[in-house]
């Protein structure tokens, strides 16, 4: 048997490592300091709040003090539900983040998936073209396409959709399709359709076309097939797809702040407003925090009932 | 009497001259045969040469470019793959990943319409499970099962139905070679039972010849013979079955009055007379190891037709009830003759570097003019 050299020296321990090394400095550091200011009392300064571990005013020492009333306020807003004049400012922004979360997966994968498994069984030849014509998109910059959307969008009379509608005598006022839940639906399903379509591509390319060929051979006809063969075995890539939709669309803040109006209050806009003009570091903080404990039930969810398929795929 | 007729089925399936092109390759060309009815039938031939696609065109999976399938009076050019009476066990099974055995077998049963009623289908299930003898894993997924708990697991699963034809593409070419000599007696008993008509795809050939009542050969999409496994090993009508089927010693030469003149033997190969080979006509003999007979001594000309020639054995592989010799002979050609054992009695048999002869009848040798 030849010696094992100490796994300091192997390089496949390195490689191991480096993921987690990754997790550890853009994930959880970060995600402790944030935690850190969760807990943190708002203070005229700059950074603007005292941490939990800070001097003693006293001067004797160094003292440990978390500031819960961040996350009280959160607790506030739930124990005031139901009364009258309650405004749960912040709730209302969670229930609003996730219900357009929700929606855009939903459609995302309903337009996505028709598209993936276009794509999935095109000959191979023009496969790599469809695809391309799905990631042409990021080719340009984010914001320049939602500012695009916005053109297209416009309320008044210079919207190119309104123009179009105007001038085929379909309609005679501008629609108000700008700075609603419509448009920001609009554009968070634009944004990430992509996002659905290549995991499901990923799996439904995969997929044995002969399990097909055995289902129409023993007699389902092609909508039964497809309903109990090719939806079943692609559980998988609809549930990456939907994953890599419903995470970034609860924190989606340019689009909601581009094409919402005033009343769309999405979550992300709420952090941004309490780190920005309102200067409460700490409340910013607690409401990304719990954000983050929200979706890791997903998460989790998710992952457990991927897990339970992983020795099925062949 | 017309019941007579009708039992024996003389065709239950005919193809009629069906062919199948993809672009500029012709996969199957012209073939026609037919079937009867609780045949069990192999299509036999090396990988490529279009015994996939023939079967896909009988299960409705690939339409012919060309000819008719006609199944039990029904021609089945119209009939959609969900709709034919037939069933396919695919290559390596094509088991429903998500599905538990007893789902996949319920699956085909499931579809029928007017729709079976639950216990019908429980019941069916439960029965097709006893004949493959997997009630005990009914609840298992396939990726728990064996190589061969799976090949049985398809196998009910597309006699579930019960089909007027079963389709089988290498049914078990995914088996180790152990367990597939077990399993070839056992399925075709199987068949038997059941009663259902049976073409299978194999590129075996001592798993067609096992399991088959008849053969096809194929070859480059054409079918060149068929019959059963005996006719096809004693009277291969050319070159390609006589070397595809078992081993063969095979001489090229020219058909004259003495016989077949060859380079590579020293005299002319007496053959029975046959009325369909022209004389001066380019032909090869066929002539099995078996029939070709190892002594010591030069044979005497006990009787006219046969054929000998002097040698030294190069090689030989002992295989217990007989050996195989390779003997060259003085112009270099190779000879293999298969002994039997028990040929030498108490005498030692030849050994490298002895001088041997062989021999064989003339009738022995198979002409062939393809
Ligand atoms: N769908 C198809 N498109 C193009 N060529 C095919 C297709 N299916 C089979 N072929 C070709 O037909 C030939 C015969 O295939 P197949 O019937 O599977 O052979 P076998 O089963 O005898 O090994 C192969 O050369 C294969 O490449
Ligand atoms: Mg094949």
């Amino acid at each position: 048997m030849s010696r094992r050299r100490p796994f300091l020296l192997r390089g496949r321990f390195w490689v191991g490592m480096l993921p987690w090394t990754w997790l550890l400095l853009f994930f959880l550091l970060p995600f402790v300091l944030i935690v850190n200011v969760s807990l943190s009392t708002p203070d005229l300064a700059i950074p603007p709040y005292i941490a939990p571990l800070h001097q003693a005013e006293d001067g004797s020492g160094v003292e440990l003090v978390p500031d819960l009333s961040s996350f009280q306020r959160l607790g506030d807003e739930i124990a005031a539900l139901g009364e009258d004049g309650a405004e749960p400012l912040y709730l209302r922004a969670y229930g609003n983040s996730l219900l357009l979360a929700t929606l855009t997966t939903v459609c995302c994968l309903l337009i996505g998936y028709p598209f993936a498994y276009h794509i999935a069984r095109a000959r191979e030849s023009i496969r790599n073209v469809l695809l391309m014509m799905v990631m042409l998109p990021f080719w340009t910059s984010f914001l320049l396409r939602v500012y695009a959307w916005m053109g297209l969008l416009d309320s008044s009379e210079v919207g190119l959709i309104n123009q179009l509608l105007i001038g085929l005598g379909i309609i005679d006022t501008p629609l108000p399709l700008l700075y609603n839940t419509g448009a920001v639906l609009t554009g968070m399903i634009y944004s990430y359709l992509p996002f659905m379509v290549l995991p499901l591509y990923a799996n439904l390319v995969k997929l044995d076309q002969r399990l097909l060929e055995a289902a129409s051979d023993l007699g389902a006809r092609p909508l039964t097939t497809f309903l109990s063969v090719t939806l079943p075995l692609s559980r998988n890539g609809i549930i990456a797809g939907a994953m890599m939709v419903f995470i970034p669309a609860v924190g989606e803040f340019v689009i909601p702040d581009l094409l919402g109006g005033g009343d769309v209050q999405m979550i992300g806009r709420n952090i941004w407003d309490d780190f920005g003009p309102n200067q409460d570091w700490p409340m910013a903080a607690t409401v990304a925090v719990v954000m983050v404990l929200l979706l890791i039930a997903p998460i989790i969810v998710f992952n457990r009932s991927s897990r339970s398929e992983a020795g099925e795929q062949p | 009497m017309v019941a007579q007729q009708q039992d024996s089925g003389a065709a239950y399936l005919r193809i009629e001259g069906v062919s199948k092109r993809f672009g500029d390759n012709r996969v199957v060309r012209d073939v026609s045969l037919t079937i009867a009815r609780k045949e069990i039938f192999a299509l036999l031939g090396s990988s490529g040469c279009g015994k996939s696609t023939l079967l896909r065109m009988l299960a409705g999976l690939e339409t012919p470019s060309a000819g008719r399938i006609v199944l039990d009076g029904e021609d089945l050019a119209t009939v959609q793959p969900h709709h034919r009476p037939t069933n396919m066990m695919f290559q390596s099974y094509a088991l429903f990943p998500h599905l538990t055995v007893e789902d996949n077998v319920a699956f085909g049963l499931r579809q029928e319409r007017p729709k079976l009623a639950r216990d019908a289908i429980a019941a069916r299930v439960g029965k097709m499970l006893d004949l493959v003898q997997m009630q005990r894993y009914a609840r298992r997924k396939p990726h728990e099962l064996s190589g061969g708990q799976q090949q049985r697991v398809a196998l009910a699963r597309s006699l579930a139905k019960e089909p007027k034809l079963l389709l089988l593409d290498e049914p078990l070419a995914a088996l180790d070679k152990k367990i597939r000599q077990e399993t070839q007696l056992e399925l075709v008993h199987l068949i038997e039972r059941v009663g259902v008509t049976c073409i299978m795809v194999t590129h075996d050939q001592e798993e067609a010849m096992t399991m088959a009542d008849r053969i096809g050969v194929m070859s480059d999409g054409v079918l060149l013979q068929v019959g059963t496994p005996g006719e096809i090993y004693e009277h291969p009508n050319c070159r390609f079955t006589a070397e595809f089927i078992g081993e063969t010693n095979m001489f090229h030469g020219r058909l004259g009055p003495q016989g077949v003149a060859c380079a590579d033997f020293p005299a002319p190969i007496a053959v029975s007379p046959l009325a369909d080979h022209a004389d001066g006509s380019e032909v090869s003999v066929s002539v099995r190891p078996e029939r070709v007979l190892l002594s010591r001594e030069a044979p005497g000309a006990l009787e006219g037709g046969l054929n000998s020639a002097a040698g030294e054995v190069v090689d030989i592989a002992y295989l217990g009830s007989y050996s195989v010799y390779h003997v060259r002979l003085s112009g270099g050609r190779t000879v293999t003759a298969s002994v039997p054992s028990a040929r030498w009695g108490d005498a030692a048999p030849p050994t490298w570097g002895d001088a041997v002869w062989v021999s064989w009848k003339a009738p022995a040798g198979v002409v062939l003019s393809r």
